[in-house]
C-alpha cells in the first residue's frame, strides 16, 4: 500500500448527546479511489466535512500527506491540497464556467488581469485530464454532467489533489455516471487521491479501490473492494441480512384505472414540462416512470394529482374525468380513491413541525371520523395514528412526537400509511425511498407489491433504475417532457440508460 | 446530520428562553440608563413600583395590556398562516368606528350589557373589513401583506381624521372627537376586583373588557389547535406546499385568517373608545398596533405566551410613564428605548441563546430534549 494521502486518528464528533462520529480511524492510500459507504445518518456526511474543515472534531487527529494538519476552515483544507465536488452543486448560475472557477480564488483587485492567468490555467487542466468544457458558457446553460465537471475543475484549479466527491451520482444518467468514472479513472492515474462518498452499492464495485462502511457514527470495516460483494457491504452497512432483490410474482392486470391522455404541462416561465404524454395504469400493476431527474416527472404526477395545473390533455380516474384545470382540487380526487405518496416528502407530503399524528391525517382531515363539527376529534386522530405506527412499524411509536424528529425512513412510512390505508383505486407514488435507509427500502418495497397484488393501480416515478426494474411491470421512459418509450422490467440498464439520455429519441419517433 | 441540535423541553422554550432575553434586555436599558447619568437600580425600582406597586396601578398596567391582548392575538392568529399582519394599528383604529356608530345608535335605547355584544360586532366587522382589503390582495395577486397592511394604516389614519373632523364631530365642537356616549354605551369598571383583593383604585380606567380579552385568548387557542380551520391554517402557515397538496384552498384559508386577525385588532377598541374614553378620539390606538407585534413574538404565537407578554408590555408602559414623571433625566422616549430593546431580544434575536442552552440541555440530560427517541428508530 502506497503511502496515505489522508489519515485519520480518533476522530469523535457529537453534537449535543448525538454522537455524529465516533472514534474513526482511517486511512486513504494515496494515488487510489476510496469509497466511503452508509445509510443516511450513519455519519459519512459529518465525518467529510469535519476533513474539509466545515466542522472541527471533538477529539482526533488529521494527517495529510504525513503531516499533522489542523483543518479549522475550508481555506486550511484548500490550502492542504483538499478539494470537494457537493452534492448540491455551489455554482452561481448566470456565471460563466470561468467566472464560477475563479469566484473566491481572483487573487488581485483587478479582473482583467487574474481572468486571462485563469483562462490559460484551465485550459492547461482541461487538456490534461480529458474535461472540456467551453470556459465562456453560462452555467444554468450546461447539462448537469458538464456543471459537475466545472465543480471538478474548481477543485483542481485549487490545487487540489484529493478529491471528495459527495453523492455524484445522485443528478446523473447511468451514461454521464460512466463517463464521470472515467474521469475520476483518469485522475486516479494522474496521482490524484479521490474519495468517494455514496449510499449506491453498485457505485463502489465499479470505480473504488477499497471500501469503508460507517454505521450509527462508527466505521464498521474497511475492505479491498475486489474482495468484498455487493451482499457483504450491504450487510455491513445495516447489520444484518437485507433483501436487495424484491420477490413478486406475476403481475394480475385488470381493468383500465387511471388514463392519461395527450396530457401538457407547462411551468411557470411558460415552458412546456410535460409534452403530449399519454399511458395507462391497470388495476393490479405497477408501471414505472424511469428518467433523470427533471426530466417532467415531478409536474407529471402533480397535474395528475390535481396540484399543479394543466395546459392541455385529459386524465381519467376509474373512467370519471379529472379537472385539470385552476379548479382542479387535490382532495377530491382522494375522495375519489386517488391517492399520492409526493416526491417531496419534506415540504408537501408533511409538515414537518406537525406532530406525528397530525400528518397522519394530512390531506383526509376532511374525514368525518377525525371530526367532531368544526372540531378535530383529537382522540379519535391519536388512535388512528397509534393503529398505523403499529401496522407499518414506525419507530419510535410516539403519535405525540414532532415529524421532523423522525429518520427519513420513518417519516416516509408516515406518508405511506396514511395513503395506503385509505384503501385507495390509484397510487400514485414519487421517489419512495429517497433518502431512506436500506432496512426500510425493503420494507416499502414489499408494501408497493402487496398494494399491486390487492387490485390498487399504482404509478411509480423514480429516479433509481434498479428500484424501477425490481418493482415495475411496465416501464415508461421520460426525456424531456415526453414518454420517449416503453420497456419491459427485463430491458437491460444500458437500453434504458439510453433512452433515459434521449438517445434513442429520434429512432422511436420514427417507428 | 442535518439537524445538529435537539429540541428543548417546552417549559424551557416557552418559559426559561422569554426569561433569559428579558433579562437581558433589561441589563442593556440599564446600561443606557448609567450612561444618562442615573442609577439604573433606582430606575427599575421605580419602574416596576410604578406599574404593580399599587392597587392604581395595577389597574393602570392591566387597562394597557388588555388592548394588547387583542391585538397580540391578531398578529399571532395571522403568523399561524404565515401571513405578517402589521395592520393591527389600522384595524384596531377604524374598529373603533365600528364600536362609535353601535354606540352612538344604541346608548340612549339600551342598557350596557346589550350595546356590549353589539358593539363587539361592530369592532369586530370593521377590524375585518379593513383587513379584507389586503388579505384579498395577498390571496389573488400576491401583493405582500407586509406592504398592504402598512399602507393601510395610513389611509385608515386619514380616513378617520376626515370622518372625525367632517362627519362624527358635534356642530359647535373644537375637537374632533364624536361626543360623550351615554350610560348606554359605557362598559363597567372593574377596579371593584382588585378592592376586592385589598388594594385601592382610586379611579383607573380598567375595565370588562379585559374579560373578553381573556375569552378571546382562550377561543384562539381553540380554533388554532383544536379545529379543523386552526389546522389548516397552520398547515398552510408551516408549508404552502402541503397545503397545497392537501387540498386546502389557499386563497380562503388566506382570507379568512386575515378576517379572523382584523376582527381581532378590531376588537382592542372596546377598551379605550367604550371602556375608558366614552367617545371616538383621534389617535386613540396609540402605538398598541405595533406593540401586538412584539407581544406575539413574544408570546411565542400561543395565547397562553400572549397574556403574559401584554401585561409585561402594559407594565413597560405603565411603570416607564411613572419612570419619566419621577426621574427627569429620563424622557418618555428612553422608555420608548427601553420597549425597543425588549423587541429586539425577545422578538428579533429570539434565536441568540437557543443553540447554548440546547447543547447545554443535551450535555446532561439527553432524553429531555428527545435525543434518545430520535436514536431508538434505527434499532
Amino acid at each position: 500500500m502506497a503511502e496515505a494521502a489522508i489519515e485519520l486518528k480518533g476522530i469523535s464528533k457529537s453534537f449535543g448527546a448525538v454522537r455524529a462520529n465516533r472514534d474513526i480511524d482511517l486511512k486513504i492510500a494515496r494515488g487510489t479511489i476510496h469509497g466511503i459507504i452508509g445509510e443516511n445518518g450513519a455519519g459519512k456526511s459529518t465525518l467529510m466535512s469535519i476533513l474539509y474543515g466545515f466542522y472541527q472534531a471533538d477529539r482526533g487527529e488529521i494527517f495529510v500527506n504525513g503531516e499533522r494538519a489542523a483543518i479549522l476552515s475550508s481555506s486550511d483544507a484548500i490550502a492542504r491540497g483538499i478539494g470537494m465536488v457537493h452534492q448540491h452543486f455551489m455554482l452561481v448560475h448566470n456565471f460563466t464556467v470561468l467566472e464560477n472557477i475563479i469566484l473566491g480564488a481572483e487573487g488581485e483587485p483587478l479582473l482583467k488581469t487574474s481572468v486571462a492567468k485563469a483562462r490559460a490555467e484551465l485550459e492547461r487542466l482541461e487538456r490534461d485530464y480529458g474535461l472540456e468544457v467551453d470556459p465562456d458558457a453560462v452555467i444554468e446553460d450546461l447539462p448537469v454532467g458538464l456543471q459537475q465537471r466545472v465543480e471538478i475543475l474548481k477543485a483542481l484549479f485549487r490545487g487540489a489533489e484529493i478529491l471528495i466527491l459527495d453523492e455524484p451520482t445522485g443528478v446523473l444518467t447511468p451514461s454521464e455516471a460512466d463517463h464521470l468514472f472515467r474521469i475520476l479513472r483518469q485522475l486516479k492515474d494522474e496521482g490524484k487521491t479521490i474519495v468517494l462518498i455514496t449510499h449506491k452499492l453498485r457505485e463502489i464495485m465499479a470505480v473504488t479501490d477499497n471500501v469503508s462502511v460507517m454505521r450509527q457514527g462508527a466505521l464498521v470495516a474497511t475492505r479491498r473492494t475486489e474482495e468484498t460483494t455487493v451482499e457483504e457491504l450491504a450487510e455491513l452497512m445495516v447489520g444484518r441480512r437485507v433483501l436487495l432483490r424484491v420477490e413478486k410474482g406475476p403481475a394480475r392486470p385488470g381493468d383500465f384505472m387511471l388514463s392519461v391522455r395527450n396530457l401538457t404541462v407547462e411551468d411557470s416561465r411558460g415552458v412546456k414540462m410535460v409534452d403530449d404524454v399519454s399511458f395507462d395504469v391497470r388495476a393490479g400493476e405497477i408501471v414505472g416512470i424511469a428518467g433523470v431527474a427533471g426530466n417532467g416527472q415531478s409536474e407529471l404526477l402533480e397535474a395528475i394529482t390535481g396540484i399543479r395545473r394543466a395546459v392541455s390533455g385529459s386524465v381519467t380516474l376509474d373512467g370519471e374525468p379529472v379537472e385539470l384545470t385552476g379548479r382542479a382540487d387535490p382532495a377530491d380526487l382522494r375522495r375519489r380513491g386517488m391517492a399520492h405518496v409526493p416526491e417531496d416528502r419534506h415540504n408537501m407530503g408533511l409538515v414537518l413541525p406537525f406532530e406525528e399524528n397530525e400528518n397522519a391525517i394530512l390531506g383526509y382531515h376532511w374525514q368525518e371520523r377525525y371530526l367532531k363539527g368544526p372540531f378535530l376529534d383529537i382522540e379519535a386522530i391519536r388512535r388512528d395514528a397509534q393503529d398505523k405506527i403499529e401496522k407499518y412499524d414506525i419507530r419510535p411509536p410516539d403519535t405525540r412526537l414532532k415529524t421532523a424528529n423522525f429518520s427519513g425512513g420513518n417519516q416516509q412510512k408516515i406518508v405511506l400509511a396514511r395513503e395506503m390505508e385509505q384503501d385507495p383505486k390509484v397510487l400514485i407514488v414519487g421517489q419512495p425511498t429517497r433518502g431512506v435507509d436500506v432496512g426500510a427500502i425493503e420494507f416499502i418495497h414489499k408494501r408497493l407489491i402487496d398494494m399491486r397484488d390487492q387490485g390498487k393501480a399504482v404509478l411509480l416515478v423514480s429516479v433509481e433504475l434498479d428500484e424501477i426494474r425490481s418493482l415495475s411491470d411496465r416501464i415508461l421512459v421520460m426525456f424531456a417532457g415526453r414518454i420517449v418509450g416503453e420497456r419491459s422490467p427485463e430491458a437491460t440498464e444500458g437500453e434504458l440508460g439510453l433512452l433515459m439520455a434521449g438517445v434513442e429519441e429520434e429512432k422511436e419517433a420514427a417507428q | 446530520m442535518s439537524a445538529p441540535y435537539a429540541k428543548l423541553p417546552a417549559w424551557a422554550d416557552y418559559g426559561l428562553i422569554p426569561l433569559i432575553n428579558l433579562f437581558v434586555a433589561f441589563l442593556v436599558a440599564g446600561l443606557v440608563v448609567l450612561l444618562v447619568g442615573e442609577n439604573p437600580l433606582r430606575a427599575a425600582v421605580i419602574l416596576v413600583e410604578g406599574a404593580v406597586g399599587r392597587g392604581q396601578a395595577i389597574a393602570y398596567t392591566l387597562y394597557y395590556a388588555t388592548s394588547f391582548i387583542f391585538t397580540g392575538l391578531a398578529v399571532a392568529v395571522a403568523f399561524h398562516c404565515s401571513l405578517f399582519n402589521i395592520g393591527g394599528e389600522g384595524q384596531a383604529y377604524v374598529g373603533g368606528l365600528g364600536v362609535a356608530l353601535v354606540c352612538l345608535t344604541f346608548d340612549s335605547l339600551l342598557p350596557w350589557w346589550l350595546t356590549f355584544p353589539l358593539a363587539i360586532l361592530g369592532a369586530a366587522a370593521f377590524g375585518a373589513a379593513w383587513a379584507f382589503i389586503p388579505a384579498y390582495f395577498q390571496a389573488r395577486r400576491g401583493s405582500h401583506i407586509v406592504i398592504t397592511t402598512i399602507m393601510f394604516n395610513f389611509i385608515a389614519a386619514s380616513l378617520m381624521v376626515y370622518l372625525l373632523v367632517n362627519v362624527l364631530k358635534p356642530a359647535g365642537s373644537q375637537a374632533p372627537q364624536t361626543r360623550t356616549f351615554l350610560e348606554g354605551g359605557q362598559l363597567p369598571k372593574l377596579n371593584w376586583m382588585l378592592e376586592a383583593m385589598g388594594l385601592t383604585v382610586r379611579s383607573a380606567p380598567f375595565n370588562i373588557s379585559f374579560l373578553l380579552a381573556l375569552l378571546a385568548a382562550f377561543l384562539v387557542w381553540v380554533l388554532i389547535w383544536r379545529t379543523r380551520l386552526g389546522y389548516e391554517i397552520r398547515m398552510r402557515g408551516h408549508s404552502p406546499r402541503a397545503a397545497r397538496y392537501a387540498g386546502v384552498n389557499e386563497v380562503r384559508i388566506i382570507i379568512v385568517t386575515m378576517l379572523i386577525s382584523g376582527a381581532l385588532a378590531g376588537m382592542m377598541a372596546l377598551n379605550p373608545v367604550m371602556g375608558d374614553q366614552n367617545r371616538l378620539q383621534i389617535d386613540f390606538v396609540t402605538g398598541a398596533g405595533f406593540v401586538g407585534i412584539a407581544v406575539a413574538l413574544m408570546g411565542r404565537s400561543h395565547p397562553a405566551g400572549i397574556v403574559p407578554a401584554a401585561i409585561l408590555f402594559g407594565m413597560l408602559y405603565q411603570g416607564g410613564a411613572e419612570l419619566a414623571f419621577e426621574m427627569p433625566g429620563i424622557s418618555r422616549d428612553m422608555i420608548v428605548i427601553i420597549q425597543g430593546l425588549v423587541i429586539l431580544f425577545a422578538g428579533a434575536l429570539e434565536h441568540m441563546f437557543r443553540p447554548t442552552l440546547q447543547s447545554v440541555f443535551a450535555s446532561f440530560s439527553p432524553r429531555s430534549v428527545g435525543i434518545e427517541a430520535s436514536r431508538g428508530e434505527r434499532a
